[in-house]
């Protein structure tokens, strides 16, 4: 049974009451796993357009983003969501020494805080760029979204789609296939209204999170399984990351596959080479007293003590 | 003993200073948290400690797994003079990589949850419990000289007596973490520039552990050989030469054939400005060497071969800041460039290290004379 959460690209309107939503229902006193997670509202300056703050952070796991796009066809705003995408094969999941972020039975994948020790591998494995770490505390915690799991648990919708069903209900939850469904009957009940392109169909093997855009989702710097161009966003960039002409889309296959089949190979191959050393160690040893004993029968002096 | 003290005389004083700034740093640090000291962001989580401290320190360090399957498997026994030191060197770079991993995670006080939970999908679950068993056995191989100093004959017997083994399960946990290593990056599909990212990573992580291995120990034996007063066999040194001409030249192959198979061969002349990185880290590491290394006049100078196996280990430092740093993709909108603390806590690691090499050859017999009388 896994929940899935479809977002309507166009519906939305900017109003960012998921962001409020989610702030207010993490700022809330203890709560029973994680333990005290504080979610308060953030200083940002101006980014040169409505989009506050400027992008995720230990304090905001869900942003809208609001790109604003001028070409031949006019002036127009595109929304799209930041957050966890909550993959159905996670990189971070697979990535996390101690197991600390887990895949739970409604599709959420969920940070431990019990089980973290900070060495932020789930950021970097992260292809959407989502965990975010509390870099202002001497003892920082990883945080992202992880799916009001607890409210799913109980067969509720999260914070933010229930506070968006108040106003423009352009995020919904329901089951996984049921909700690619919908996204693709909405696609072909309005032609041209839709990109025929469901993100997090295909993505890195499938999201939980699904968006409909008006616009090609390059656009709003999401990157896709088959981009042929490179987001904005993701080309300006300083010293360490300007990848030029190289899109780096995301694929369709999980983002660990590599390196699962490589440490699945290291249970074969480490005994493997402690054979062989052993081998080897008896090989050279023999040999070595094989050619102090004919040195002895020539009559040369031991090598031995 | 005497002669022994001039060792490191110079450096010394500035040696110790490093220390201490490193040390007052790393307290610094882990009273004012991460994001106080360190340029490290969401975009860019993990940055000079993990490049310098872990990738290029564990890459210098496999100078002992190869020379302890050198002298202990393959019975080679005129590398005994250098086996403490190399080990020793070995032994500091796991020390600094396991410190330098306790000051860059988030949650210090937590480090000991690695012993309790696992997943054993996670390369870096293999590397944080490599580095951990690895140390240990560094230590046991090393312990003889603590134990001759100190004249403790059974703990000296005992460790004698499971040398052997201890040889092979060091070179099984480093064959396994130097090439996990690599795995690590392969978690990073969509980060790591294609001109670095292949498959195959974790098989070239450990070739270029093979070539810099052997280049460490090289290093080691040329300035060893002015402490202990020996002298550099040209014969050695010309025989460690071919054989990192050999994987060096194997390295030159798998590089161009990984990148060949993903049908990124072009982007070596054209996915500028990483492509210059790439160029750098080939020609210093891998071509340079080579050639130097296969015409026989330099192969057979002395100098000639401390200068290559100098080079090898540049180039194979030059990767791994390639592929953890300049070639690894930030998250859109953020800069790195490391601050002055990180950098002094990266040093002053270092320096603790250097430090401790001279209080080893000040006060420890770094001459193995029970394997000498074997010999």
């Amino acid at each position: 049974m896994t929940k899935a959460v479809l977002f309507d690209g166009p519906g939305c309107i900017g109003c960012r009451a998921c962001e409020d939503a989610c702030k207010k229902k993490w700022n809330l006193p203890p709560i029973e796993i994680t333990g005290a997670i504080d979610l308060p509202a953030e200083p940002t300056t101006n980014q040169g357009t409505y989009t506050h703050p400027a992008e995720l952070s230990a304090y905001t796991w869900i942003k809208v983003r609001k790109t604003e796009i001028d070409d031949a066809k006019g002036f127009r705003t595109v929304h799209t969501l930041r957050k966890c995408m909550h993959c159905v094969h996670p990189a971070c999941v697979s990535a996390c020494p101690v197991g600390a972020l887990q895949k739970d039975d409604n599709g959420a994948t969920v940070y431990d805080d019990k089980k973290c020790i900070g060495c932020r591998f789930c950021m970097l494995a992260c292809p959407f760029g989502v965990p975010t770490f509390e870099w202002d505390k001497p003892i920082s915690y990883i945080r992202k979204c992880n799916f009001c799991y607890d409210l799913l648990a109980e067969g509720k919708p999260t914070a933010c789609v229930t506070a968006c069903s108040r106003r423009t209900k352009c995020i919904t939850i329901g089951e996984r296939e049921e909700q690619l469904a919908k996204g693709r009957k909405m696609i072909a009940d309005s032609p041209g209204k839709y990109v025929d392109h469901i993100y997090g169909e295909k993505e890195v093997g499938g999201t939980n999170w699904l968006y409909l855009s008006e616009e090609p989702f390059e656009a709003s710097g999401l990157r896709t399984y088959n981009s042929t161009i490179v987001p904005a966003n993701f080309k300006d960039k300083s010293w360490g990351g300007n990848w030029g002409d190289l899109t780096n889309k995301l694929g369709t296959e999980p983002v660990a596959t590599n390196a699962d089949r490589a440490m699945e190979a290291v249970p074969f191959v480490l005994p493997g080479v402690a054979i062989a050393m052993s081998g080897l160690y008896w090989v050279f040893k023999r040999k070595d007293k094989l050619s102090q004993e004919n040195a002895l029968k020539k009559g040369g002096k031991g090598m031995t003590k | 003993m005497i002669q022994q003290k001039k060792s490191f005389p110079i450096g010394l004083t500035i040696v110790i200073i490093l220390c201490a700034i490193g040390a007052v740093l790393t307290a610094y640090r882990f009273i004012a948290g991460l994001g106080a000291v360190s340029n490290l962001s969401d975009g860019r989580p993990w940055g000079l400690w993990k490049a310098f401290n872990v990738y290029a320190g564990i890459a210098m360090a496999a100078g002992g797994f190869t020379l302890a399957a050198t002298v202990y498997i393959f019975n080679l026994k005129k590398f005994h003079i250098v086996i403490r030191p190399a080990i020793l060197v070995a032994l500091l770079g796991y020390l600094i990589a396991m410190l330098s991993l306790v000051v860059e995670i988030g949650l210090p006080p937590y480090f000991w949850r690695i012993f309790f939970n696992y997943n054993i999908h996670s390369p870096l679950f293999e590397v944080i419990w490599a580095i951990l068993l690895y140390t240990i056995v560094l230590v046991l191989e090393f312990s003889p000289a603590i134990f001759e100093r100190l004249g403790w004959k059974s703990p000296l017997k005992a460790v004698r007596a499971i040398q052997i083994p201890a040889v092979i399960a060091g070179i099984m946990i480093s064959t396994g973490h130097q090439s996990s290593l690599g795995s690590i990056l392969l978690d990073m599909p969509g980060a790591l520039h294609p001109l670095w990212y292949t498959p195959y990573l974790p098989i070239l992580f450990l070739v270029s552990v093979l070539m810099s291995g052997p280049s460490m120990v090289i290093l080691v034996m040329a300035i060893t050989s002015k402490v202990f007063h020996y002298k550099l066999e040209t014969g050695i040194l010309s025989g460690l030469g071919k054989g990192i001409a050999f994987i060096t030249g194997l390295y030159l192959v798998l590089k161009l054939a990984t990148l060949a198979i993903a049908g990124n061969l072009g982007l070596i002349f054209s996915s500028a400005p990483q492509n210059y990185l790439w160029w750098g880290e080939m020609l210093i590491g891998v071509i340079a060497p080579l050639i130097m290394l296969v015409m026989p006049s330099i192969r057979n100078n002395r100098k000639g071969v401390i200068t290559a196996a100098l080079l090898v280990v540049l180039g194979v430092i030059f990767n791994r800041f390639n592929v953890t740093l300049f070639g690894l993709d930030m998250r859109p909108g953020y800069t790195y460039f490391p601050t002055l603390i990180e950098i002094g806590i990266a040093i002053g690691l270092v320096a603790w290290a250097l430090l401790i090499i001279w209080m080893a050859f000040r006060f420890l017999p770094m001459v193995d004379k029970h394997e000498e009388a074997h010999a």
